[in-house]
This record gives structure tokens, sequence and C-alpha cells, in this order.
């Protein structure tokens, strides 16, 4: 018992209440929301420490024994997702402060704000599937407001696909939590797990686990991403920085915990359709990434690519190619908020998301143009920069485990990545200075602080891996042994 | 617009108290019979709706003067708040006791922690079901 585990959903929502009650009293507001998000930090970090000396960490609510009652269980690769969570949501939110707008601080932002980072961290901890679903809404009918916020013609049109596209998939993800549970009577995932390896995974159980794939796959944007480019450029910067850095990667999360504690029997089925599913993904968003002209959408296909590359990782299912996929998960939340948040700067100052009608930002925004730059070189790769790790272990993973297709996929899909951001740099940030300090249609006033939060962290993650490469490692030990997680929730 | 309903507004005055006196008889129920928080809180929905639908918004929200938003809002914070006090006791989120209590008129009665947490349930099904009804009348 570790009631440690629940704080992380409780303090967002409870200060979430107590913020709808002080609707009108706008600093509180800020004040309350970034006190429980570097509190939910401190408490990730607390559990990660707990979990790297004790192992597992589990809470049974109400003191029901799983699998009667609702497990939470904190293992390791939890612990870093909550910890990178924090972190991503307190960039956004200091972001938001000066960007938001006080009409939409009225509208209730910052508890909504809140309530999204309730339903991510519930999806991260939770050990029920059902509860996973209820997580789920939970952080989607948050986003469904939030994309919708400020409310005009486009983004009203874009978040009806968004809406709709969602209701659809938690609609299949219902059916498949039915589905299980007629074919073995529990719900629980330690349980699932137990009761599929004592049966075998047969081909009904396949078939549900398709289904599973089909609706994380539509969550996450594997291949499934129509909806994706669209509704991540609407919103407003920080939203937008918050929806690319979390929703697609609780996807990701929900795939690699289905696919590794439950439906792992089978790879050669499962496993091998998540690699084509990668590959085609990786293809096709690099194909979007080099081929807009547009900021957003360049940079919501690069979403789409890193989706296709962390799953290259669960594919392979060796130690190397699940750390890699940990390492590449964290990194990429950061660095996707980083990167929306400067782009959505880059807007900001120039007024337009065209690229060809942007140039030179860099000689009055030095600072800015070099943190994109190093965002930039991280998502490629670069050693020692934090998306460095990720490539080597998945790129390893893959061609250890034979799936050398992917593997050169995945190191092809970089060189998209690269281009793709070099040319944002090259297009917004160098050339001729066009528009001079005057004529800039916004100001960078307040929002380069969180850019540097958010870049200081992708930095420390790169160049300090080693100090959490212990943690990693178990990460993926305990991915790859469900045995682990499933003593830990029924001692 | 200004409808003659007079059927409505009289069968209203006698069915919502019913409706009300049943609510919170559900309410009470659900301990250990069908009922609880959640559907006792949506019966009282309905007749504070019922009282919208037949005497107009204005005339309802200068009676009842509370923010169903807040209200809701305050209910969730009741449910969470006794989950999180047996935190305080050291014991699992959520865990829930009774013990059983002489009171003057009911005699030998059991009171439970749940009584608490259906408590805030049926505040903030009250506030949210009301609060969904009011936001699509006001859409015009």
């Amino acid at each position: 018992m570790n009631n440690l585990l629940i704080t992380p959903v409780v303090i967002p929502l409870l200060t979430g209440m107590v913020l709808i009650i002080f609707q009108r009293n706008i600093q509180l507001q800020r004040v309350l929301s970034l006190i429980a998000l570097i509190v939910t930090s401190v408490i990730s970090v607390l559990l990660m420490n707990q979990i790297k000396n004790d192992g597992i960490q589990t809470l049974q609510l109400g003191g029901w024994e799983a699998p009667f009652g609702i497990s939470f269980v904190g293992d390791m690769f939890s612990a870093l997702l909550l910890l990178a969570t924090s972190i991503v949501s307190i960039g956004c939110l200091i972001y938001a402060f000066s960007s938001i707008g006080r009409k939409q601080e009225k509208l209730y932002f910052y508890p909504l704000f809140l309530f999204l980072i309730t339903g991510v961290n519930g999806s991260f901890l939770t050990g029920d599937l059902f509860n996973l679903y209820v997580f789920f809404e939970v952080f989607l009918v948050a986003s469904y407001v939030l994309i919708t916020m400020g409310g005009d013609k486009r983004q009203l049109q874009e978040s009806l696909k968004y809406i709709f596209t969602n209701i659809i998939s938690s609609a299949f993800f219902l059916i498949g939590v039915a589905y299980l549970y007629s074919m073995t009577g529990t719900l629980n995932l330690a349980h699932l797990s137990i009761r599929i390896s004592e049966v075998g995974q047969d081909g009904l159980i396949t078939t549900v686990a398709f289904l599973f794939l089909i609706v994380f796959a539509l969550k996450a944007g594997l291949l499934l991403f129509f909806w994706l480019p669209g509704s991540y450029s609407v919103p407003p910067t920080a939203i937008a920085g918050i929806f690319a850095a979390l929703l697609t990667k609780v996807g990701i999360y929900a795939m690699i915990r289905m696919f590794t504690l439950i439906f792992y029997h089978e790879p050669q089925i499962t496993h091998l359709f998540i690699g084509i599913l990668a590959a085609v993904t990786m293809v096709l968003g690099g194909i979007g990434a080099i081929g807009y002209w547009d900021l957003r959408k360049i940079l919501t296909y690069n979403v789409v690519i890193s989706v296709g590359f962390i799953m290259a990782g669960l594919v392979s299912m060796t130690p190397a190619g699940m750390t890699g996929s940990i390492y590449y998960l964290i990194h990429d939340m950061l660095i996707k908020a980083l990167v929306f948040l400067i782009g959505g700067t880059v807007i900001h100052i120039a007024g337009t998301s065209d690229l060809k009608q942007i140039s030179g930002l860099i000689r009055h925004h030095p600072r800015l143009g070099w943190m994109f730059f190093i965002a930039a070189l991280s998502m490629v790769g670069i050693p020692p920069l934090s998306g460095f790790l990720g490539k080597v272990f998945i790129t390893k993973g893959t061609f250890e485990s034979g799936y050398f297709w992917l593997g050169g996929i995945g190191l092809l899909a970089s060189l998209f990545i690269l281009y793709s951001m070099i040319k944002i740099f090259m297009n917004a940030f160098w050339g001729e200075t066009i528009l001079s300090e005057e004529e800039e249609k916004g100001t960078t006033k307040g929002l380069l602080l969180p850019i540097a939060l958010l870049t200081v962290g992708s930095l420390t993650l790169g160049f300090g891996a080693e100090g959490i490469a212990g943690h990693v490692a178990q990460a993926a030990e305990e991915l790859l042994n469900p045995s682990l997680y499933i003593s830990a929730v029924f001692d | 617009m200004k409808p003659n309903d007079v059927i409505l507004r009289s069968v209203t005055r006698v069915a919502a108290v019913i409706i009300l006196t049943f609510s919170i008889y559900l309410f009470m129920n659900g301990h250990h019979h069908p009922g609880g928080g959640f559907i006792g809180g949506l019966s009282t929905a309905s007749a504070i709706v019922l009282l919208y639908l037949s005497f107009g918004i204005e005339k309802v929200r200068e009676n009842i003067r509370t923010d169903f938003k807040k209200l809701a809002a305050i209910g969730v914070l009741i449910a969470i708040g006794t989950g999180t006090a047996s935190v305080l006791f050291g014991k699992p989120f959520l865990t829930q006791t009774f013990g059983h209590v002489d009171l003057p008129i009911f005699g030998d009665t059991e009171l439970a922690s749940a009584l608490i947490f259906d408590t805030g349930v049926a505040l903030a099904v009250i506030g949210t079901a009301v609060n969904i009804i009011l936001s699509i009348s006001e859409d015009r």
C-alpha cells in the first residue's frame, strides 16, 4: 500500500475543483495551479526513488484486494512519464500565463488544464483496464473544451473532427473492454495478464488485441493520424503544446502497456503488424513534414513521425529497444512541447504561419532562434542532445531483433526530421530580416521563460542521461518481465 | 412567450414535493439497497428541472440562489475529501468506515463515512445535470 500513488491524480483534481469555485480570481488561479503542478512533480520524483529502492509500488483503492478492487500501480515507466508530464505541464502553464488571454482564463482555462493533467496522470498509474478508459475520457473531455477555446470558425471545424474521431475510438475501446471481460472475467491488468498466459493467446484474443490496437492507434496517431495535423494546429499555442506533448503519448503509453503486459504472446502477429504501421506512419509523417510550408503543419507531422519511431522500439521487444522507446518517449514529450511553444511564438511574432513570409527572426530574437536550433538538433538526435540515446537504442533494438527494414526507415525518418526542422530554421530565423522590431505583431515578453525552462529540461535529459540510465533500464526490465508487475499487484 | 400552462404548474407544485421526497428516500436507501448518491442526485435534479420548465428560469433563479457550477465543484471536493480523509488515518485512499450510533428518534442507526461521500456525489450530479439543462436553454 502506498498512498503516494493516488496523489498525482487527486492534487490536480482537487485544485481544479477549488479553482472552479474561485473562478473570478485569476491571480489565485495561476498561483494555485502552478503550485499543484510543482507538488505533483516533487511527488513523482519521490515515487521514482521509492520504486528504485523497493520495486513496483501498488495501492488497492478502498482496501479492496486485487483483482476485485481497483489497483493503482506505479512502475518505473509510469513514474518517469509522470515526471515528464509534470515538467511539460509546468512549462505550458507558465507559457499560458502571458499568452492565453484574460477571456479564456475566466472561462475555466486553469481548471480544465488541471483536469487534463488529472486524466493523463491517472492513465499512467491505473492498473485496471476500465479505469484506464475512464481516465482517457477525463482527459479527452477536458481536451474537447480546451481545443475549442477561442471559438473561431476553423477551430470549431477541426475540433468537431477531433471529437468525432475520439468518440468513435472510445466506443471501440469499450467494445474491446467488454470482449476481454467476457472472455477472461476480469479487468485488472495484472489479472488479465495471468489469465491470458494461462489459457494462451488464441485467435479470438489476438483479434481483441487488434481491436485495442485500432483504439490506441487512433488516440496515438499511429497510421490513423488523419485527424491530428488539423486539430493540433488550431488551438492556442499553450494548449497545442500540451496536446502535442501529452495526448498522443498517453495512447503510446497504453499501447506499450497492453502489448508488453497482456498481449505479448503472439509478437509475430501483433508486434509485426505494429511494426508495419510504425514504418508507414514514419514515411507518411516524413512526407508531410517535408512537403508543407506551414509552420504548424510541419510541427504536427513531426509529432506523427515520432509516434512511429517510439513504436519501433516496442516492436523489437528487446531490452535495448525498450530502453530506447522509454528514452525517446520522455525526450519527445519535452521536445514536442518545446518546439510547439517556439513555433507558436514565431507565429505570434510574425503574424503568419507561412514559412515563405517569415524571415530573419534571429536578428531580433537570438535566444529564441538558438533555442529552436538546439531543439531541432535534439529532435534529429545529434549527440549529446536528448534525442540521441533514444535513437541509438531503438535502432540497436530493431537491428538485434532482425527488423532491419524498420530500423532503416527509422533512420530515414530522422533525415526527414532534419530536413523539415532545418527548413524552418533557415526560413524563419536565418535569412534577411524583413520585419523591423516595430512591425512585429507581438512581443516575446513572458514567453521566453517557459521555453528556456523546457530547453534546460531537454538539455539536462541529454547531458544527464547517465543519471537516469539506471531508472530507464529498470523501467525496460519491468516492461519486459510482466511477472514483476503481476507479483507487485498480488502481494 | 407566455404559454398558458396551468395544468403543468398545478401538477408541478405537487409532483416536485413528491419527487424530492422520493429522491431523499433513494439517497438514504443507497447503502445496502438499490439507490445512492448518483440516482438520488439525478432525481433531485429532475425535480429542479421540472420547476424550471413550468415556472421559467428567472423565477426559479430568484428562489434557488445557487450557482450550480460551484455546487458541482463543492460536491466533488466533498467526495474526494472523504477519500483523502482515509489517507490521514494511514488507510488506502477511499477506504470507508462505519459505526452504530444510538440516535434519539431513529434508535440504533448505522452511520457510514460512505454517506458523506455519497452526499458529495449527489451534489456533483445535481450541479452537473441542472447546469447542462441551463446551458442548453440559454443557447439560442
